[in-house]
This record gives C-alpha cells, sequence and structure tokens, in this order.
C-alpha cells in the first residue's frame, strides 16, 4: 500500500483517485460512498469524507424516517398558528399578543447510557442552544425519562447520574424544570431514554433562520473553543490519514459548561436585540458540518471557510476533527462586515470568544445548479471543495423494509383482562397501595426535587400537576402549558393506538391544567430500523400521530427520531415521547391538581370500560404485557378538553386530574395527597374496574358546592360522561362498590406513594 | 444628596456572570413598591443606589468555590467598603449569601448539603431577628414559608463563631422544621453587626406572589428595607 500523504487535499485527491478510504468505518454505505464520489466528480478528500459521513449519519439526515415523518407536513392541519414550521432548529407557534413560542424535544439516549451526567447534562445544553438560535429567550426545560427496572443494579448509576446531569446543567442555566416524566422497564436496561424538551418565547419579528445571504458577510465562530470531544468516528480518519501518537482513546461523550452556555444565551440575545446577524446556527450534532454546510445551503449557497482560524483547546486537531467535533456551548453567526466591531464588542462584555473564520461568497448560476459551494482551507491548502446542500438537504432517503412481527398476534391475544382480579376489599386495598408505589407511577419527588422549578419566577404549575405552565411576559397574563407523555407498553401492544394515546393524554394534561392545545412536538424512540418489525412499530406510530394531530387541529412543529435503542436484537418498547403545548389566556385561571377544599363535590368526567391490557396494573401485580391497549376516542378527547378549559375559564372548577397510568384510584389518592385531604367516593360499577381501568379521555374534577348543576350543564352541553363520585373531606381515601367498601388513611398511601424512589435510591 | 420620603428608595439588583435570580429580585423590589436598578458586576459604579441585593444564581459557573470569583469583581470594591461601614444595606440570597461570606462581610461559610445534591422544596423559615435593615416588618418568631433551592446550603463556622453569632442575635432566620441541608444549628441566614449586611440562603424572592410562590411571605424582606430606608431619612431633608 502506498505512503498516504499527511494532508489530503483536494488536489491530493485528484490525483489518487484509488486511495482506499474508510467510509465503512464512519458508518457510511458503499452506494453512499459511491454517490459522494458521483457528486464531487472524484474521490472525497478525508475532510469532505469526515463531513458527509456525519450530515448522511441517521442522526442529522432522517434516512431512514424521512419518508414518515413527510405526513407530519402532508397532513397538516390546518393552523394559523404556524409561524415555523418544521426542518428548522425549532418550530415557532403564534401565541398572540405579537408573541410566539418555540418548543422542541430532543433525545441524548445513547451518551446517557455510557457516561449518565454529562450525556444528560449535555442533552439539556443541546436543545436549549436550538430554542436560542431560533431567537428566543430559552425559559423552561422539561424531561421524559426511561430506566431500566428500578430496582436493576445499572439503573442505580444511570438513574442518579442523569438526574445529576440534568440538575447541574439546567439549574445552572436558571432555566425552571417544570415538568417531565418517568418510568422503568425491562428493556431500557441498556437502552435508557433521556428526551429533553426546551420552550422559549420571543417577539414575531424576532424569529431567526439558520441562513447565510449576503455574499461577502463574516462567518464567525462564538463561544467555547473546539476540543477532541464527541468526535467518535473521527479518530477513523485520523489513523487512516497520520500516523498515530495521540489520537488513540478520545472521549466519544460531550463535556458540558453551563456557565459558558449562560453567558452563550445573554451574549445572542443581545447581539439579536441589537440585530447584529443576519443568519445563525447553532453547533450540536455534527458540529462545524453542520452548522456550515446548513447555514450555507440556506444562504446563497457560497461560502469560504478557513479552518486552521477555529480557536481550539488541543492545538494537534485535524481538519477531519475539528470539522466533526461535538464540542458544546458553540454558535456560528453570520454578520455584515460594518457590524463586525459591535459585535465582537458584545461578545467581549460577556467575556465570549468570537472568532471571523470565513465568509459569505457568490456562487455561478453552474455552482447553484450543483448544490452550491463550499469552500474550506487549512494552512492555505484546499481540503474542501463541495456542494454544501449535497450534505446538508440531499442526503440518502430509504423506504426501509417493515412488516408487522407475526409474533404481533400472540401478544394482542394474551388479554390482561383475563388476569386473576381482586376478589377481597382487603386484596383490592392492597393492590391499589402497589400500583401507587409503583415506580413509574410514585412519587417522582427524589427526581424533581433536585431541579430547580421557581428560577424566573413565571412557574405557575409545575411538578407533580398534570403539566408546566409558565406566564410568557410581565405585562400581561398570557401563558403557555407544556405535557410530555409516552407509553412504551400500549405502543408495544398497539403502535398506531399506543401513539395516539400518549398524544391523547399530553393533550389532555394541557386542558386539564386549563390550558388550550396548539401544537405538537415530538421525539420518536425506537429500536433497529433495519428490523422490519420495529421500521412496522415507526411508519404505524408516525401514521398513528400524524392521523390524530390532523384530527384534532395540532400540527406537528418538530421533533427527533432516535433509532438504535436496542441491545443484540431485543429493542426497547417503542416508545414516542409526544409533547402537546397549549395556550391559557389568563394563567390566573389554571388549575391544579390538589384537592384544596372540604366538602367539595368530586365529579368523573368521560367513559370507564373494563380496558387493561398494557395497564400500570398489569404491569405492576402481574407483570404482564399483553392484550389490547385502551380504545383510543379522539372526538371523546376533543370534547372532554372543551369541557376542562371551560371549567378554568369559568371558575367552575377548583381541582382537576387526568385519569392516566394506574386508573381513578391512583388520580384520586394524589390529588387527596397533594391537597393533603381525603376523599369519599361511590362507585356504581364493580370495584376492580372503575379503580384500575385506563380507559383515555377521562379526568376527575373538584367543584365548589353550588356549582354542580352549571358544572353538569356544561359537560352534558359537549357530551361528555359526567357522574358526580363523592366528596373531598376526611382523612382517607374512602371507595363505596356494589359488593363492598375499601378505606386507606392519607397517611398509608402517602407511605406507599413517597417510598418508591427513595427506597432504591436513598433518602430524598 | 436630598430625597424627600416620597421618593421612591431605588434598590439595586447585581448582576454576575451567571447570576440567575437577579430578574426575580428585581421584580420582589418593584412588588415592594421600590425601585429597582440594574448593576452591572464589570462597572465599580453603585449608581447611587439606597441598597443592593445579591441575587441567587452560579456567579462565574461556581466552578471553584461558590462566590470566589464574584467577591473579585470591580463592583464588590465599591460595595464592600460601605457595606462593612454599616451605610449600605445589602441583602445577599443563595450565591448572594455565599458571595458576602468570600467577601468577609459575614462568618462562615457555606458548604455542600449533606445529601450531596441539589435541594429544591419549600421551606418554612423561623424569623429570629426583626432588628435588621431587611427583617423589620416581620414580627420574632414567626415562621415565613419560602423556597430554598441550592446545592451548597450548609453554613458552618467554627463552634466559637456560631456562639458569637448567638449571644449578638446575629442569627436572622431558621430553618423550622428537619434540617434540609446539614446547616450548622439550623442556620439559614445571618446578619453583621450593624444589622445592614443580611445573607441568607433560601429564596425569599421567590415568595412574593401567589400565584408563582409557596406564598406570599417572603415580600416582609423587601417591604422592610423601605421601611427601614424610609425611617433613616431625616424629616423634611
Amino acid at each position: 500500500m502506498s505512503e498516504v500523504p499527511r494532508l489530503d487535499t483536494v488536489a491530493v485527491a485528484q490525483n489518487s483517485p484509488d486511495t482506499p478510504q474508510p467510509y465503512a468505518e464512519l458508518g457510511m454505505a458503499k452506494d453512499e460512498y459511491e454517490r459522494v464520489r458521483e457528486i464531487l466528480g472524484r474521490r472525497p478528500t478525508s475532510a469532505e469524507l469526515a463531513i458527509y459521513s456525519v450530515m448522511w449519519s441517521e442522526h442529522c439526515s432522517y434516512k431512514s424516517s424521512k419518508v414518515h415523518l413527510r405526513q407530519f407536513g402532508e397532513k397538516a392541519p390546518e393552523s394559523d398558528a404556524l409561524l415555523v414550521g418544521m426542518g428548522e432548529n425549532a418550530g415557532v407557534v403564534d401565541v398572540g399578543d405579537g408573541r410566539a413560542v418555540t418548543f422542541k424535544i430532543e433525545s441524548h439516549n445513547h451518551p446517557s447510557y455510557v457516561e449518565p451526567h454529562q450525556g444528560a447534562a449535555t442533552g439539556v445544553g443541546g436543545i436549549v442552544r436550538d430554542i436560542l438560535t431560533m431567537g428566543a429567550r430559552p425559559v423552561a426545560v422539561m424531561d421524559a425519562l426511561r430506566f431500566g427496572p428500578a430496582d436493576a443494579d445499572d439503573t442505580k448509576r444511570v438513574l442518579p447520574g442523569v438526574v445529576s446531569g440534568i440538575s447541574f446543567y439546567g439549574n445552572c442555566l436558571g432555566l425552571p424544570n417544570i415538568g417531565g416524566e418517568i418510568g422503568f422497564g425491562a428493556g431500557y436496561i441498556g437502552n435508557p431514554l433521556v428526551n429533553a424538551l426546551c420552550v422559549g418565547v420571543m417577539k414575531h419579528e424576532d424569529i431567526k433562520l439558520a441562513q447565510a445571504p449576503g455574499p461577502g458577510n463574516k462567518v464567525v465562530l462564538f463561544g467555547s473553543t473546539t476540543g477532541p470531544d464527541g468526535i467518535g468516528g473521527a479518530s477513523v480518519l485520523a489513523s487512516a490519514t497520520f500516523d498515530d501518537e495521540s489520537h488513540a482513546k478520545r472521549p466519544s461523550v460531550q463535556v458540558g459548561d453551563p456557565f459558558m452556555e449562560k453567558l452563550l444565551i445573554e451574549c445572542s440575545l443581545e447581539l439579536f436585540a441589537k440585530d447584529m446577524v443576519v443568519g445563525i446556527q447553532d453547533l450540536g450534532a455534527a458540529g462545524v458540518s453542520c452548522a456550515t454546510t446548513e447555514l450555507a445551503a440556506g444562504g446563497t449557497g457560497g461560502m469560504r471557510i478557513e479552518l486552521d482560524l477555529v480557536p481550539l483547546r488541543d492545538p494537534r486537531l485535524t481538519p477531519e476533527e475539528i470539522l466533526m467535533s461535538e464540542s458544546q456551548e458553540r454558535m456560528m453567526a453570520i454578520v455584515e462586515p460594518s457590524k463586525m466591531d459591535d459585535f465582537l464588542a458584545i461578545c467581549d462584555k460577556w467575556q465570549i470568544l468570537a472568532t471571523e473564520i470565513g465568509e459569505v461568497t457568490d456562487v455561478t448560476p453552474e455552482e447553484a445548479e450543483r448544490g452550491g459551494r463550499l469552500v474550506m482551507t487549512w494552512r492555505g491548502e484546499t481540503v474542501v471543495d463541495m456542494p454544501p446542500r449535497t450534505a446538508s438537504d440531499e442526503g440518502p432517503v430509504y423506504e426501509r423494509p417493515y412488516a408487522r412481527p407475526t409474533s404481533q398476534d400472540a401478544l394482542q391475544a394474551d388479554d390482561a383482562g383475563a388476569l386473576p382480579r381482586p376478589t377481597t376489599d382487603a386484596e383490592l386495598r392492597e393492590q391499589l397501595l402497589r400500583v401507587l408505589g409503583a415506580p413509574g407511577v410514585g412519587d417522582p419527588t427524589w427526581v424533581t426535587r433536585q431541579y430547580d422549578s421557581y428560577v424566573r419566577g413565571d412557574t405557575v404549575v409545575s411538578t407533580p400537576h398534570d403539566s408546566g405552565m409558565i406566564r410568557i411576559a410581565d405585562d400581561s397574563h398570557r401563558g403557555v402549558a407544556l405535557s410530555t407523555d409516552g407509553n412504551g407498553r400500549f405502543t408495544r401492544l398497539d403502535p398506531y393506538v399506543g401513539t395516539q394515546l400518549a398524544y391523547a393524554e399530553a393533550y389532555r394534561n394541557v386542558a386539564t391544567t386549563g390550558a388550550r392545545p396548539l401544537a405538537v412536538t415530538n421525539c420518536l424512540n425506537f429500536g433497529s430500523p433495519e428490523d422490519p418489525g420495529v421500521m412496522w412499530q415507526f411508519a404505524e406510530s408516525t401514521r398513528g400521530l400524524a392521523d390524530a394531530c390532523q384530527t384534532l387541529g395540532t400540527p406537528v412543529t418538530g421533533g427527533n427520531v432516535s433509532f438504535y435503542n436496542q441491545t443484540g436484537d431485543v429493542a426497547i418498547n417503542p416508545t414516542p415521547v409526544i409533547g402537546v403545548l397549549g395556550v391559557i389566556d389568563d394563567v390566573r385561571t389554571r388549575l391544579k391538581s390538589a384537592f384544596g377544599t372540604e366538602g367539595a363535590r368530586v365529579f368523573l368526567l368521560g367513559e370507564t370500560r373494563p380496558e387493561f391490557g398494557g395497564s400500570a396494573w398489569a404491569d405492576t401485580v402481574h407483570g404482564h404485557l399483553g392484550g389490547l391497549p385502551p380504545r383510543v376516542d379522539l372526538a371523546a378527547e376533543a370534547a372532554l378538553g372543551e369541557v376542562l378549559v371551560t371549567s378554568a375559564e369559568r371558575g367552575l372548577a377548583e381541582a382537576a386530574h387526568d385519569l392516566s397510568d394506574g386508573g381513578l384510584g391512583v388520580a384520586l389518592a394524589e390529588s387527596a395527597l397533594r391537597g393533603g385531604l381525603g376523599v369519599r367516593v361511590t362507585v356504581s360499577t364493580d370495584a376492580f374496574t372503575a379503580l384500575f381501568s385506563e380507559s383515555g379521555a377521562r379526568a376527575i374534577v373538584a367543584v365548589a358546592p353550588g356549582g354542580e348543576e352549571a358544572f353538569v350543564a356544561l359537560a352534558a352541553e359537549h357530551g361528555v360522561p359526567v357522574e358526580q363520585i363523592g366528596t373531598v373531606g376526611g382523612g382517607s381515601l374512602s371507595v363505596t362498590h356494589p359488593g363492598g367498601a375499601v378505606e386507606i388513611p392519607l397517611t398509608e398511601l402517602r407511605a406507599s406513594y413517597e417510598a418508591a424512589l427513595p427506597a432504591l435510591m436513598g433518602d430524598v | 444628596m436630598t430625597r424627600s420620603v416620597l421618593m421612591t428608595a431605588r434598590v439595586g439588583v447585581v448582576t454576575f456572570p451567571g447570576s440567575l435570580d437577579d430578574k426575580d429580585a428585581a421584580r420582589a423590589v418593584a412588588l415592594a413598591g421600590a425601585e429597582p436598578v440594574s448593576l452591572w458586576h464589570g462597572d465599580a459604579d453603585l449608581k447611587g443606589v439606597d441598597a443592593v441585593v445579591l441575587p441567587g444564581g452560579f456567579s462565574y459557573g461556581d466552578y471553584l468555590r461558590c462566590g470566589a470569583i464574584a467577591r473579585f469583581a470591580p463592583l464588590m470594591s465599591e460595595l464592600v467598603p460601605a457595606a462593612r461601614s454599616g451605610a449600605l444595606p445589602v441583602l445577599g440570597i443563595c450565591n448572594g449569601f455565599q458571595i458576602l461570606c468570600e467577601s468577609h462581610l459575614l462568618p462562615g461559610a457555606l458548604t455542600r448539603n449533606s445529601s450531596l445534591r441539589f435541594v429544591n422544596r419549600e421551606q418554612r423559615l423561623r424569623v429570629e431577628n426583626t432588628s435588621t435593615a431587611w427583617t423589620g416588618d416581620y414580627t420574632e418568631g414567626q415562621e415565613i414559608l419560602v423556597v430554598l433551592k441550592s446545592g451548597e446550603g450548609s453554613y458552618v463556622a467554627d463552634e466559637a463563631t456560631l456562639d458569637e453569632l448567638e449571644a449578638a442575635d446575629r442569627v436572622v432566620v431558621r430553618y423550622a422544621d428537619a434540617n434540609p441541608n446539614g446547616s450548622r444549628r439550623g442556620i439559614a441566614g445571618i446578619t453583621n453587626e450593624h444589622g445592614n449586611v443580611v445573607g441568607l440562603m433560601p429564596h425569599p424572592e421567590h415568595a412574593v406572589e401567589a400565584l408563582t410562590g409557596p406564598s406570599t411571605e417572603g415580600l416582609g424582606f423587601f417591604t422592610s428595607i423601605l421601611a427601614h430606608l424610609a425611617a433613616r431619612t431625616p424629616a423634611g431633608v
């Protein structure tokens, strides 16, 4: 084999067409590599190969999911609220008063398994920069987490690490953590899910896009220096190109610096306010490769970069490593030359390093036709000369084969309704306490106590209530509410229905607190797309979400796909996490889930059917997963939502709580515990179904005496089944049913509810 | 400077790199009826304010000891002598308390919580000294519900210092129920010998609105300073 030259320039590449290149080690298929050669009309330089390999990776290109995700656009409901749709860093929604909100959820699953603390921390950092990049001030975060069984040894490593990472990064950024969810299950043991959501607020005119217009404008990199963290596959290139002394083992998980990110937020917002930038992009996955190709593709198509001007924290980095580095807390701005001095002065005020590394260039019509022209030099020699759009927008698209697994029939035939049910009041009581204390159902305080929920002073509702709600301006009472939900068990049993149920639950949670659902984000966590069974789950799941959003008029504004959440052949339960954003005109009308007044009447809204497939009861009491998930009825969800929102607006209700994991029994216990007041209810059907069914489109509402008639009339007006089931008061949860009665003192409920996580992880 | 007591008191809120609860402190100042004035760490200029709040947050990321870098900010070179002399009322909340200790305006130090984890919770406090510039609107022994949110909130000092603080009635607030972070003698906040400098770990500025806080019982710190400033302005000047 011939000697490989030290610097793989374009000229070298032209003259050495047969040099073997490590495309396979970089995760590229042979035909993808061939396509790069075709685009360039020669073999790529190793720097170009670095760019294409990361930009065409599953994570950046959505090559396996794209054909399915298109439905979110094709089936998007008419909505005047959508100001920026999918494809940008995050969608932007009009919330009235000239204000807009941008929100998105993103996964950081794999890094959080390798190094839980830093993996989760940088997950928060990444999504916050996405929101900032749209021109918005980030105002709150949430997170959806899944772990292996709570008592598994590795969960005791991963869970505390993930929580401390989110706590460390989010708290230090000064963003309130206003909600989220936590779940446990066998499949997540080597594949924890860490999905971080951020929401930001801006005025309509402040929206920023990832684009680089105006030849002659400067390309500025600002924020942290570039180091060898997160480069993963780049070392393959390095070792193929260089004799190696230094590149052996480098961390592939990024390390977060929340203080730098806080400065970057304040600095960027000041730059935006003073109109210093014409285009902006954050550096996340694929770092400089992604920012340069996307900015150029979104602008003239032309850009020239001097890679050796990138400030490094390790001077030994090669051009390929610089291109692939995922060092955190970096942004790239396009700045008019006349504003450079002011731009740099603002960065200096915030002690942020800013470096001009290139400029926007013009392209010829021929170059534009080919996808633009991005040129990068290294110490005066050209190492990249490629059409940027071919990397950013024209990556491969796969129609992966998919097929319903044959095992699905047997799974669905294994009806949870046939499981042994409690036959005595003593068993009913014991099982209710067990479900209430199950790690995924019980008190999440061990986790949430480590998060700052108060900072910024605008948190109106937060954990453990149904949604997180924040006031968005000092001069109005307007607010937004957010909820994320996902149920891997339901989605495993029926991916289409399960995804709709997750969406319905998030929709319901938002409405329960008094906000009107408006828009949707999603984080789709699945196994390997190369497995046709997993791909079938994915196809069904996306179809379910697109259909549901179309039916209820809430557009999908953006989201994220995480594949390859599996160990060997065993994939996680498909876990689409759906985030719903709602708007409330007056946050003072918001509803919380705590019972607040002795004597308040408790109503159950919605229809209860004997539905136990995938329920918390089946999982906790029997370790069973089988049958069909609850039926989904979107019209009923919409009607219920109207009743809940109107109740809040008119002041008819004083507390409301959605029914989901665990069913009515758990919901009553939670509302009682949160308010420190008991509740006495009477159910007319069999107690087991009443307490443990997980039928959708249901909620409990507490109404002050005297308001019953108006409330019942409101429910009737919307065709929502309503039943007065009891009264708030006393010191216990008491349930009278046709066959007997169960009474559990609050102290006993509390002991079960609060014990789950501390028993495993140590005291709160 | 001659100002009528009817003129609004001006209360500065300092922003260090990494300050987080500065906006919240300014809101509490405004709700109490004073004018919040933003002060920048890098300017050695107190802008003639009547009192100063050092807000919560993670100044300089607190990667070193909390508050250890902030004490060297240019603004602190103006603030420290004025506060030490008893002339300038200063309230340090959370990171602000840590900065006051690092600046030696208050004795002792804040160390990692005994749980070794960040703690965010509603917290009951007992007000033990109502003669400071910041607590005059409370009654002695009054219990108030505010927010505690910190990772390094465990107050420590040597026994002699603790004895001295207690003997001189310089413990301003104490944790009213279980000690949440291992602070010596349940101390949540202290004052200097003049009563003008007060530092506490919990956040009274997050208990000023019923909508967002666990109570409105933290507002007393901010109304107290107004009353204090009004009382000390000579009548008719």
